[in-house]
C-alpha cells in the first residue's frame, strides 16, 4: 500500500512537471506567432519610391543627395526652382554627382564630367544619361520614384 | 473543481459524438516493435513538418506581395522590420528542406522494409504523389524572395522542361506564364505555392493517414493476408506510447529548426535582375542536384538522340516506376523480398548520394 | 540564319538610304573607271575611294589631283594643262587639303559644324614648324588621316578613331630608325599600353579615356609646356587640378623645371595611383625631393598616416556590418553611410594635391566618425543576434527538459504496462 502510494506520488509531480514544461513550450512557440501578427511600427516596405526630403528643406539653386534603396539619388531644386531627381551615381565610374550651384549643373568630381539639368551628360568621359526619376509632392514631403514604377 | 469542470466537459461531447469510441479505436492501434521500429516515426516526422510549413506559410501571407517590384522587398521587410519576421521566414525555409529530406528518408525505408506490398500499394502511390508535390512546393517557394539565385534557378529549371519533346515548349510557356520568367512567372508560382499545391497535399495526407488508420502499422515479418498479426512479435501501444516518442521528435525537430533560424539566417540575397546576366555557379536546391548534375555531365548527343532530352525521359521513366513499385514488384511475397528491387533501390539512392557529392565538391 | 540574313538586309538598306541621300548624281568619273581595272599599285587609290568620306558626298579624284574626268583618253584626263597634278609632294599637302578644310564657305556646304583652322593649328604643331624647315620626314595630314580611304574621325575603321590613334601615332614615333635626328624617345607606346589611361581605353572600351591628341593636341600636336601640364591633366581631373595650383609644390615645381603631375605620375606611363606613393616609405616619391627633418617630409608623413588611419577604420566598420549582414540583420542604411565614409577616403586621396597635412586631418576626420558611427550600429545589430541567441537557449532549455519529462513518463508509462497487476 505505501508502496503504491510512493509510486502515485512520483507519477502525479511528474504529470505536475510534463503539464508545467508543455506549457512553457507552447508559450515559447506562441510568443513568437503573436509578435508576429502584430502590425510592426512601419506599415510596409518601401520599395520604388522614397521620401527625398521635406519640402522646403532643399533651398533654390542647391541640391541634395538621398538614400534611394541602397543606393545614392540626388534631389534638386533648380535655380527656377523646380525639382527634379536622379540617379546619383555618374554613369562614368560610379563615383557620386553633385549639385554645382555655380555651373547650375551636375557634376562629378571624380573626372570633371556634367550633366545638364536634364539628366544628359553635356561634358566630360560620362557616356550616358543620369537616370531620371520621378517627383511628387505629398502632404509636405517630396516623394521620389522611379519612372514607370 | 477543475477536474470536476474537464469532466463534465467531457461527458458533455461524449454523449453528443461518442468519443469514448473513438478513444477505444485509438487504444487499440497498436504499432509493431522490432529492429525497425524506428523508421516508424519518419512519416509522422513528415507531417509535422508540413504542418508546420503550413503554419509557417500562412503567417508570412500576412507580409508577403508576390509581384516582380515588390516581392523581394516584401521578404526584406519580412526579415527586419516584423517582429520575429527573421525567424518565421528562417523557419519556413529550412524547415522545407528538412520535410523533404523527412519524406525522402521515409521513402526509401518503407521501400526496403517493402511496406508497399499488399494491402498498402496506394499507400505507397499516394506517399510518392505527396513526395512529387512537396518537390514542386520546393520549386515554386524557391523563387518568391525574388532574388538573383532564385531568378536563375528558375530559369534554368524551366528551361530544362522546355526541352521534353513534344510538350516541351508549350509545358514551359505554362510553367513561366510567357516566354521568359518575369513577374508572371512570380504570380503563378506563387498561386500554385499557397493554394493549388496545399489543397493537393492536404488531399493527399489524408488519404495517406486514412489508409495508415484503416491498414495498421506493416510488419517486415507480417503475412499479406492484410490482417495484422500481433502474436508474431511485440507490439507497443500507440497512444499514448508511441505518439509520446513522437512528439519528442518532433520537439526536438522545432528545436533544430529554431536552432537553424538563429544561427544561420536563411539568406535574403540579392534583387533579381532580370537584365543581369547569370551568376557562376548556379545551382538548384540539393533536393534537385542530383538530376541537374545529371543532366549537366551527359554527352550533347547519345546515339541519335539530344542527351539532355535523354536524360529528362530517364528521369521521367524513374518516377513513373518509382510511383508504380508496388505493381511492379511481384517477387516480394510474405518473407520474401525481390533481390531485383533491392538492388534497384539500393542503386537509386547511391546514384542520388553521388551526384548529389559530386555537384558539391 | 534567317536572323542574320535579316540583319544584311537592313544593313543594305540602310546604305541605299544613306548613299542616296549623299550622293549627288556623278556625271562621268574616267579616274575611277580606268583605275579601277588595273591591278596593284595603280588600282589601290580607285578601290579605296569608294569608301572615302570625301567621295561619299560627291567630290572625286579630280578635286584634289585636277585633270580631266570627262575624257577616256588618258593623255587629256591627266593633262597638266588641266591642272592635273600627279602625286602631291609631302610638303604641298597641308596647303592641298587646306584649300577646302580652310575655307569657311566651302566647307559650311559639307558639314557646317566643322572647325576650318587645321591649317592654323597645323602651322603651330611641332610636325608643322618642321615642315616649314623642309623636314619632310614629319607627319602631313595623309600621315594620319589616310590619302584614299579617309573615314570620319567617328566612324571605328578610321585611322584616328580614339582606339586606333595609338597605332597611327606611333607607325612612326615608336619607330627607332625612323625617329633617329629627332632625339626624343621612342618609348611611349610602350609606356602607354601599360598605362591606367589605355586599360580604361582598351580594357573597358572608355572612349572618353585620353589617347595621344587627348594631351598632345590633334592638328596643333606638340609637347606640352611644363607649366601647362596640370592644366591638360586638369581638364578631367579638375579637382586635383584646383588644388594642385593653388598648392606650395605649382611655384616649387616651375622653379626646379619639374613636369607638375607628371614629376609623381609620370607622362605616358600613368599607373593608378596607390597610397604608397604618399609618405616617407622606400617606396614613397615624396622622398625624392624631401628628406628628414623639413617641412614636407613631416607632412607627407603626417597626411600618408591619416588616411591609413581611415582606411583601416573603415575597414573594420565594414567587416562588422558585414558580419551583421550575414548574419541576416538589417544594416543597409549602415551600409549606405559607410559609402559616405568611403568617399571621404577618395576625397581626401585627392585633397593630398594641396598638400595640405591640416585640410587632410579636416576631412579624415569627417570619415573618421562615420566610420565610428557605422561601426557602433554593426555592433549594436550584433547585440541584437545575441537577444537572438538567448531566446533560442531558452527555448531549447524548455524543450530539453520537455524531452527528458516525457522520456520519464514513457518509461513510467512502461513499467506499469509490464506489471498490469499493480496499474
Amino acid at each position: 500500500m505505501e508502496v503504491v502510494s510512493k509510486r502515485t506520488d512520483r507519477r502525479s509531480f511528474l504529470n505536475y512537471l510534463l503539464g508545467t514544461g508543455i506549457g512553457a513550450a507552447v508559450v515559447s512557440f506562441f510568443y513568437p506567432v503573436i509578435k508576429f501578427l502584430i502590425p510592426p511600427r512601419i506599415a510596409e516596405a518601401p520599395t520604388s519610391s522614397v521620401v527625398a526630403a521635406k519640402v522646403g528643406e532643399v533651398a533654390p539653386n542647391t541640391g541634395k543627395v538621398f538614400r534611394f534603396g541602397s543606393k545614392p539619388g540626388i534631389l534638386i531644386n533648380g535655380p527656377d526652382g523646380s525639382l527634379r531627381a536622379y540617379s546619383a551615381t555618374c554613369t562614368h565610374l560610379d563615383c557620386i554627382v553633385q549639385y554645382r550651384p555655380d555651373m547650375q549643373n551636375i557634376w562629378c568630381a571624380c573626372h570633371n564630367g556634367r550633366y545638364d539639368l536634364n539628366g544628359l551628360n553635356i561634358a566630360g568621359p560620362p557616356p550616358r544619361p543620369l537616370e531620371v526619376y520621378d517627383v511628387r509632392t505629398r502632404s509636405g514631403e517630396i516623394v521620389v520614384s522611379k519612372k514607370g514604377g | 473543481m477543475l477536474r470536476s469542470l474537464s469532466q463534465r466537459t467531457w461527458n458533455w461531447l461524449d454523449e453528443r459524438l461518442n468519443l469514448d469510441e473513438l478513444i477505444a479505436h485509438a487504444k487499440e492501434k497498436t504499432v509493431p516493435i522490432h529492429k525497425h521500429t524506428l523508421w516508424y516515426y519518419l512519416g509522422g516526422m513528415t507531417a509535422f513538418l508540413f504542418f508546420v510549413q503550413v503554419v509557417t506559410g500562412i503567417l508570412l501571407l500576412l507580409y508577403y506581395r508576390p509581384s516582380s517590384d515588390n516581392a523581394f522587398e516584401s521578404v526584406q521587410f519580412i526579415m527586419t522590420e516584423v517582429h520575429f519576421g527573421w525567424l518565421v521566414r528562417s523557419v519556413h525555409s529550412w524547415g522545407a528542406n528538412l520535410m523533404i529530406a523527412a519524406a525522402f528518408a521515409h521513402m526509401f525505408s518503407v521501400y526496403f522494409l517493402r511496406a508497399y506490398r499488399k494491402p498498402r500499394e496506394l499507400t505507397w502511390v499516394t506517399g510518392i504523389l505527396f513526395l512529387f508535390i512537396a518537390l514542386t512546393f520546393g520549386f515554386s517557394g524557391y523563387l518568391l524572395p525574388w532574388n538573383e539565385l532564385s531568378f536563375f534557378a528558375t530559369k534554368v529549371g524551366t528551361e530544362i522542361a522546355g526541352v521534353i519533346p513534344l510538350v516541351g515548349h508549350f509545358l514551359k510557356r505554362f510553367l513561366r506564364g510567357g516566354e521568359d520568367v518575369t513577374g508572371a512567372t512570380l504570380t503563378r508560382f506563387f498561386g500554385w505555392h499557397v493554394a493549388m499545391l496545399p489543397a493537393a497535399a492536404a488531399m493527399l495526407l489524408m488519404a495517406h493517414l486514412f489508409m495508415v488508420q484503416r491498414l495498421g502499422m506493416s510488419s517486415p515479418e507480417e503475412s499479406t493476408d492484410g490482417a495484422d498479426n500481433p502474436s508474431h512479435g511485440k507490439t507497443m501501444l500507440f497512444f499514448p506510447n508511441f505518439l509520446l516518442r513522437d512528439l519528442v521528435g518532433w520537439l526536438i525537430a522545432l528545436g533544430i529548426l529554431g536552432a537553424l533560424a538563429a544561427i544561420y539566417p536563411w539568406e535574403l540575397g540579392v534583387k533579381a535582375d532580370p537584365f543581369a546576366s547569370a551568376p557562376a555557379n548556379i545551382k538548384p536546391e540539393w533536393y534537385f542536384v542530383f538530376m541537374f548534375q545529371t543532366l549537366k555531365i551527359l554527352p550533347a548527343k547519345i546515339l541519335f538522340m539530344d542527351g539532355e532530352v535523354l536524360g529528362i525521359l530517364a528521369f521521367g521513366l524513374a518516377g513513373l516506376v518509382g510511383l508504380l513499385v508496388p505493381f511492379l514488384d511481384t517477387q516480394s511475397g510474405p518473407n520474401r523480398t525481390s533481390l531485383i528491387f533491392t538492388v534497384l533501390g539500393v542503386v537509386a539512392l547511391v546514384y542520388m548520394v553521388a551526384m548529389t557529392v559530386i555537384a558539391y565538391i | 540564319m534567317l536572323k542574320r540574313t535579316t540583319a544584311f538586309l537592313y544593313i543594305g538598306a540602310l546604305f541605299w538610304l544613306l548613299s542616296s541621300v549623299y550622293s549627288q548624281p556623278r556625271g562621268k568619273d574616267s579616274c575611277v573607271e580606268c583605275h579601277q581595272k588595273m591591278d596593284g599599285e595603280l588600282q589601290e587609290p580607285a578601290k579605296k575611294i569608294t569608301n572615302d568620306i570625301h567621295y561619299l558626298r560627291g567630290l572625286s579624284c579630280y578635286n584634289c589631283h585636277g585633270g580631266d574626268p570627262s575624257s577616256d583618253d588618258m593623255e587629256v584626263a591627266m593633262d597638266p594643262k588641266k591642272g592635273y597634278i600627279g602625286k602631291p609632294k609631302p610638303t604641298d599637302i597641308p596647303q592641298l587639303c587646306g584649300k577646302c578644310h580652310s575655307n569657311a564657305d566651302f566647307m559650311r556646304d559639307y558639314n557646317p559644324s566643322l572647325r576650318v583652322d587645321q591649317l592654323n593649328e597645323y602651322g603651330t604643331s611641332r610636325h608643322g614648324k618642321l615642315l616649314a624647315r623642309g623636314d619632310t620626314k614629319v607627319a602631313v595630314c595623309s600621315s594620319c588621316h589616310g590619302a584614299h580611304g579617309i573615314r570620319k574621325a567617328s566612324d571605328p575603321q578610321s585611322s584616328v578613331y580614339p582606339k586606333n590613334v595609338v597605332n597611327t601615332c606611333t607607325k612612326c614615333h615608336a619607330n627607332p630608325q625612323y625617329m633617329r635626328g629627332h632625339n626624343i624617345p621612342t618609348n611611349q607606346k610602350m609606356k602607354y599600353m601599360d598605362s591606367v589611361h589605355s586599360k580604361a581605353l582598351f580594357g573597358k572600351g572608355d572612349l572618353s579615356a585620353p589617347t595621344c591628341n587627348s594631351c598632345h593636341g590633334n592638328h596643333g600636336a606638340s609637347p606640352p609646356g611644363l607649366s601647362s601640364i596640370a592644366a591638360i591633366c586638369g581638364q578631367c581631373h579638375a579637382s586635383q587640378y584646383e588644388y594642385f595650383i593653388a598648392s606650395p609644390h605649382k611655384k616649387a615645381f616651375k622653379q626646379g623645371g619639374l613636369p607638375e603631375c607628371a614629376t609623381c605620375h609620370d607622362n605616358h606611363g600613368i599607373k593608378s595611383p596607390s597610397d604608397s606613393m604618399l609618405g616617407t616609405q622606400t617606396e614613397s616619391l615624396c622622398i625624392n625631393c624631401h628628406s628628414q627633418g623639413d617641412k614636407g617630409f613631416n607632412a607627407a608623413n603626417k597626411m600618408r598616416d591619416r588616411i591609413e588611419l581611415l582606411k583601416a577604420r573603415l575597414e573594420q566598420s565594414e567587416i562588422v556590418l558585414n558580419r551583421a549582414e550575414r548574419a541576416g540583420m538589417e544594416v543597409s542604411r549602415e551600409k549606405f553611410d559607410l559609402i559616405e565614409g568611403k568617399n571621404k577616403l577618395i576625397k581626401a586621396r585627392v585633397l593630398i594635391h594641396a598638400f595640405n597635412p591640416n585640410e587632410i586631418e579636416k576631412i579624415t576626420n569627417e570619415g573618421l566618425a562615420i566610420s565610428v558611427s557605422t561601426q557602433k550600429a554593426g555592433e549594436r545589430a550584433m547585440g541584437d543576434l545575441q537577444f537572438r541567441r538567448k531566446g533560442l537557449a531558452v527555448s531549447l532549455i524548455i524543450i530539453f527538459l520537455v524531452v527528458i519529462t516525457l522520456y520519464m513518463k514513457i518509461r513510467q508509462i512502461e513499467r506499469v504496462a509490464s506489471r498490469p497487476d499493480e496499474a
